[in-house]
């Protein structure tokens, strides 16, 4: 599967990241070059084979139902670009 | 007597019950150890006053005759991938500039509650993505060694975690911390002639570690010797509730069980690993390895881990797409850099910080990893590479009903120089070849300085271990390092 | 449900409805899914957030062992298969109310799969018109914040007290063909979700929402293309929804237009839909596993300590009410609608040692009496001035002759009003049935001297009058003479 310049912009809108034109130029042989190499997996036969889920044995926790945390929107808000009134604060939205 | 910068954790821990120094004297030393080593890059920021307290407090302690920790008096430096309350973090990324994180660390608290104090942040590659530091947003660390042929070019410390292994080597830190997604603890270790060593999956919490790829990510120390690493992983490791995937277990106390006598122990060198146009230099090291360990009392047998050579293809889908959503907090929204241009919604305020934000390497990968999980191809490349994952850890588990360890190189060449691989991605991929396959099992494995190639750079050899059998991967190590006699350490020209 | 067949009449005939409903539930718990703040609703912006809930560099999710049980709970009451194998899945999409960048949720492994809940139209006999509307899955999601567009000129402000708050989502089939089904099925699957105690049913707090997926067709035809309108919060929008919606295809269709599968909002001021901006990439979301998270396994005991807790659910409750009590269908499902009712109505009959013998009588009055008099004071039942007890010793007045189901309702008043027991009340205001012969008498034969001419038609045979005697002796006695021994 080789991927074009309209595929690059695609994924980089996927991701939220900004791309000039010939910076897509730029990324169409990269990417092709890695996935290439990458689809070398098709080789190996995975029909009788169950796709990893926990790498070392482990069992999922329940945690118990209590609250213990919260009550710290200063420290949530520490950091923010722009805060305001105990909002993060973004540029308008339209729904 | 041997300098104090010159000793490591066990060293230090001695020196002060002796009383031959202080914990503030070895904090003061290694602070101007810091200062002079502005030239190799290793520092994204510096905290003495960190360090100094620690170093107070442990004084205090052993005054007042009480039992001291693990890493009492023990100044380390920070891989800047553990979030530190207070103190900047930024996983060596734009996307993070001027984050203060309002929490500690599970794994920084745990060194802290030790008596370890923090020297500073090191410089890693960004958001622990290369494996040379070239791809942190604030310059390359410079390794402390260079090659004898008097070129002086400037050679990589190898990566992530090159930074900790700099200022280790350089002896301007005796310890540090380092994490391993793919090899980021071993490789830069055998790049700079130190031990490093990644634990079992879920040996350490990941709990306020800046995630990479989630299913892959270990901390563990990078430090001078075997000992060294066994006391600091101990001081590293447990169980942390607020980690889903921590491993639910007691510490061993890997130190007091370190024994290098190997009888009994069957060590299995997997063919797979004869990598072709392999230097004969690793190859030889290798050899001598082997040789070491026969020494040691330890039976040699010949392993096959049939799937080998696809570890690093199936690692290369896993991780990036593990990292492209990872990384999708990082939206300008409630921390880091903000890039609003004028005019500009939200979802343009997303492209262009993250546009600003990521350097090269990590948007790469969050393009490789949005494109595998994408649409269409989800099966044919993720699902495709969690069952080879699956395979490659039978290879591992068929191997273990034959051995009890495995030896390889660490690395398939010794240090570049810096530049050398940069603008070739999959060249330098391929340094984590060796590195890989034990990562995406979760295995327990180490690097050990075992010799210099011809130009005088370090060259290690990497142990890898059964799961949670961290014990068997140190008396093993400590086999090694106590027959290599590696003594070998980089000229002081910072 | 033949007789309510809905269709919609358009220029080239008529159209058929198909109705999906996805709706959201919030899991009652005390913390979140995945962190250990408060799901408390109305507190201060960004108060009920934690490190992990606004994602911070490094931070993980923990789950809520709680949020596991409800939503089993909540499956075993739809007769669901539970699945002991579930994972957790990322859904992938940048949002400013979804800090992490992606939602957790389960696509490829839900906890719960498919169920079926019974509806019907007709309160008068539920069983006659019945339906079953199948569930596909009710799988657990994480809530996502809240965003505020008219605090600032440029700016939307983000709160996150809801990011992380726990959800079920069920998930129904396309079973349903008319907004009157779509209403009854989201009222059903509330009273069955309150009586499990999973979901308060809040409608108005936002604690049941429902995505309505809407698509036509000519009769019997092919399925058409659907539109999802999102995040629905009332019974009547949602009928509103899809009312608006069906006719907005058909037209579409009709004028050579085609339908395009997209996600859509309601606006109640319109009354329209319409193609929502915010959701570019719905076609990519990315599910994968959450590698931060292991496989969820339930193990039997678990599964069988949340069947054990289940309470008596609607239906069979209704059906008990039904046969064993011998209420009329009508009351039954009355008073097996809402699970306050019936606690309610199942206190008043524990205070009788024969609950068959007066269930009858104490449901009509609880469904008339009771029920209008709430209705007057605008309370729920909860809330009724007039305890079960209070209202068993009434009835229980009523039952012994002490009093005609006539002062009856007299007392009651008086017992809204001043909170007294029957018994008191009676007493003090001499409200005691008469059945002294001897005084009965008197009155008749006063009653039958002021109508001499009627005594003697009712003498010649006419037998009519005598309900007129009756009548007569009753209200020279204010209706205080016991009926039987005036006959
Ligand atoms: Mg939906
Ligand atoms: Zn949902």
């Amino acid at each position: 599967m080789s991927i074009d310049k309209q595929t690059v912009k695609k994924i980089a809108s996927l991701s939220r990241i900004a791309i000039t034109d010939a910076e897509a130029d730029a990324f169409v042989p990269e990417l092709n070059q890695i996935l290439g190499w990458v689809e070398q997996l098709g080789e190996v036969d995975c029909s009788k084979v169950e796709p990893m889920t926990a790498v070392i044995a482990n069992k999922l926790r329940l945690r118990d139902d209590v609250v213990t945390d919260g009550e710290i929107r200063d420290r949530i808000l520490a950091n923010a670009p722009m805060a305001d009134h105990g909002f993060f604060a973004v540029p308008k939205v339209i729904e | 007597m041997t300098e104090i910068f010159e000793l490591g954790i066990a060293g230090i821990r001695s020196g002060i019950d002796a009383g031959d120094f202080t914990a503030k004297q070895v904090a003061e030393t290694f602070i101007a150890r810091v200062a002079a080593a502005k030239p190799l890059n290793a520092f994204l920021v510096e905290t003495p006053d960190h360090a100094l307290a620690a170093a107070e407090a442990t004084d205090q302690a052993k005054a007042n005759g009480e039992t001291l920790g693990r890493m009492a008096g023990v100044p380390i430096g920070m891989k800047d991938l553990f979030c530190t309350e207070g103190v900047e973090t930024t996983a060596a990324s734009g996307i993070l500039k001027g984050f203060v994180p309002q929490y500690e660390s599970t794994v920084s608290s745990n060194l802290f509650r030790a008596g370890a104090g923090m020297l500073g942040k090191l410089n890693m590659d960004q958001f622990a993505m290369g494996s040379s530091n070239e791809t942190s947003a604030f310059g390359n660390v410079i390794s402390p060694w260079r090659r004898n042929d008097g070129g002086n070019s400037d050679l990589t410390p190898g990566g992530s975690s090159g930074g900790s292994a700099a200022v280790v080597s350089g002896r301007i830190a005796p310890a540090a911390t380092g994490t391993d997604t793919g090899g980021s603890i071993r490789q830069p270790a055998a790049f700079t002639g130190i031990t490093g060593f990644k634990p079992t999956y879920g040996r350490c919490s990941r709990w306020g570690t800046i995630a990479f790829a989630s299913s892959l990510d270990q901390a563990g120390p990078m430090a001078h010797d075997v000992r060294d690493c066994a006391i600091m992983l101990e001081a590293m490791a447990g169980f942390d509730a607020k980690d889903s995937t921590s491993l639910n277990l007691p510490v061993p106390d890997w130190e007091a069980a370190l024994n290098s006598n190997l009888a009994g122990k069957k060590i299995g060198i997997p063919k797979e690993y004869r990598v072709e146009n392999m230097p004969a230099e690793i190859d030889a090291l290798w050899q001598k390895g082997i040789e070491m360990l026969k020494e040691a009392g330890a039976t040699i047998v010949d392993v096959s881990l049939p799937h080998t050579k696809y570890a690093l293809p199936a690692y290369y889908i896993i991780a990036p797409a593990e990292a492209s959503s990872n990384l999708s907090r990082y939206d300008g929204v409630r921390y880091g850099l903000r890039d609003l241009p004028d005019g500009a919604g939200l979802q343009d305020m997303y492209a262009a910080t993250r546009e600003a934000g990521f350097g090269p390497e990590v948007k790469r990968r969050i393009m490789i990893g949005t494109y595998v999980l994408s649409a269409g191809y989800y099966d044919a490349y993720y699902t495709q590479a969690q069952k080879v994952r699956t395979l490659i850890s039978q290879d591992f588990d068929k191997a273990w009903n034959s051995c009890d360890l495995l030896l390889t190189p660490t690395a398939p060449s010794a240090a570049f120089g810096l530049g050398e691989k940069s603008d070739d991605p999959l060249a330098m991929y391929l340094n984590d070849v060796f590195t890989v396959p034990s990562s995406l099992a979760g295995l327990p494995a180490m690097s050990v300085p075992a010799g210099l190639d011809g130009k005088g750079l370090p060259l290690g050899l990497q142990i890898i271990g059964k799961a949670l059998d961290e014990q068997s991967v140190f008396n093993a190590g400590l086999a090694i390092e106590e027959r290599a006699g590696f003594v070998a350490k980089p000229e002081q020209w910072w | 449900m033949t007789e309510s067949t809905y269709r919609i009449q358009g220029g080239t005939g008529e159209w058929e409805v198909v109705i999906g409903l996805e709706v959201h539930a919030q899991i009652t718990s005390e913390s979140k899914l995945f962190s250990g703040a408060s799901t408390e609703f109305g507190a201060e912006p960004n108060t009920q957030v934690s490190l992990v809930d606004a994602a911070m560099p490094g931070m993980l999710p923990t789950l809520n062992g709680e949020c596991v049980r409800q939503a089993v709970r909540t499956g075993l009451a739809i007769n669901a298969q539970i699945n002991k194998y579930s994972r957790f899945d990322r859904k992938n999409y940048f949002y400013a109310d979804l800090p992490q960048g992606y939602q957790i949720s389960q696509l490829y492994h839900p906890i719960v799969g498919e169920g079926v809940i019974q509806i019907s139209l007709n309160e008068k006999d539920p069983d006659a018109h019945g339906k079953a509307i199948g569930v596909e899955r009710i799988h657990i999601e994480q809530d996502a914040g809240k965003l505020m567009h008219d605090q600032h000129p440029t700016m939307s402000y983000v709160d996150l007290n809801r990011c992380g708050v726990a959800l079920m989502e069920i998930v129904s089939k396309p079973d349903m063909t008319s907004p009157k089904e779509a209403a009854a099925y989201v009222r059903k699957l509330r009273s069955i979700l309150r009586y499990v105690g999973s979901c308060d049913g809040n409608m108005e707090q936002g604690s049941m929402r429902a995505d309505v997926n809407v698509s036509v067709r000519k009769p019997g035809g092919e399925l058409g293309t659907r539109t999802e309108t999102k995040n629905v919060n009332s019974m009547r929008f949602i009928q509103q929804v899809i009312e608006y919606e069906a006719q907005r295809q058909v037209d579409l269709i009709e004028d050579g237009g085609t339908v395009v599968q997209e996600t859509r909002l309601f606006d109640p001021d319109k009354n329209e839909t319409r193609s929502m901006r915010s959701k570019e990439d719905a076609h990519d979301y990315r599910y994968f596993p959450d590698p931060d998270l292991l496989p969820l396994e339930l193990d039997d005991d678990f599964i069988f300590d949340c069947k054990a807790s289940l309470p008596e659910l609607p239906d069979e409750k209704r059906a008990r009410y039904k046969n064993v009590l011998g209420l009329s269908p009508y009351n039954a499902a009355v008073l097996t609608a809402e699970h306050e009712t019936a606690l309610w109505f199942e206190q008043l009959l524990d205070i009788s040692d024969e609950p068959e013998k007066i269930a009858s009588s104490a449901a009509n009055w609880v469904t008339s009496e009771l029920f209008g008099a709430l209705n007057r004071m605008g309370v729920g039942i909860e809330n009724s001035p007039v305890s079960p007890a209070q209202a068993a010793e009434l009835l229980s007045l009523v039952a012994d002759g002490t009093i005609s189901g006539k002062i009856a309702k007299q007392v009651f008043e008086i017992m809204l009003e001043t909170g007294d027991g029957a018994k008191k009340i009676v007493e003090e205001q001499g409200l005691v049935q008469e059945s002294d012969t001897g005084a009965i008498e008197k009155v008749i034969a006063e009653v039958m001297a002021a109508n001499e001419d009627k005594v003697a038609q009712y003498r010649d045979g006419k037998d009519k009058l005598f309900g007129f005697f009756v009548g007569q002796t009753m209200k020279a006695m204010q209706g205080k003479a016991n009926p039987q021994v005036v006959n």
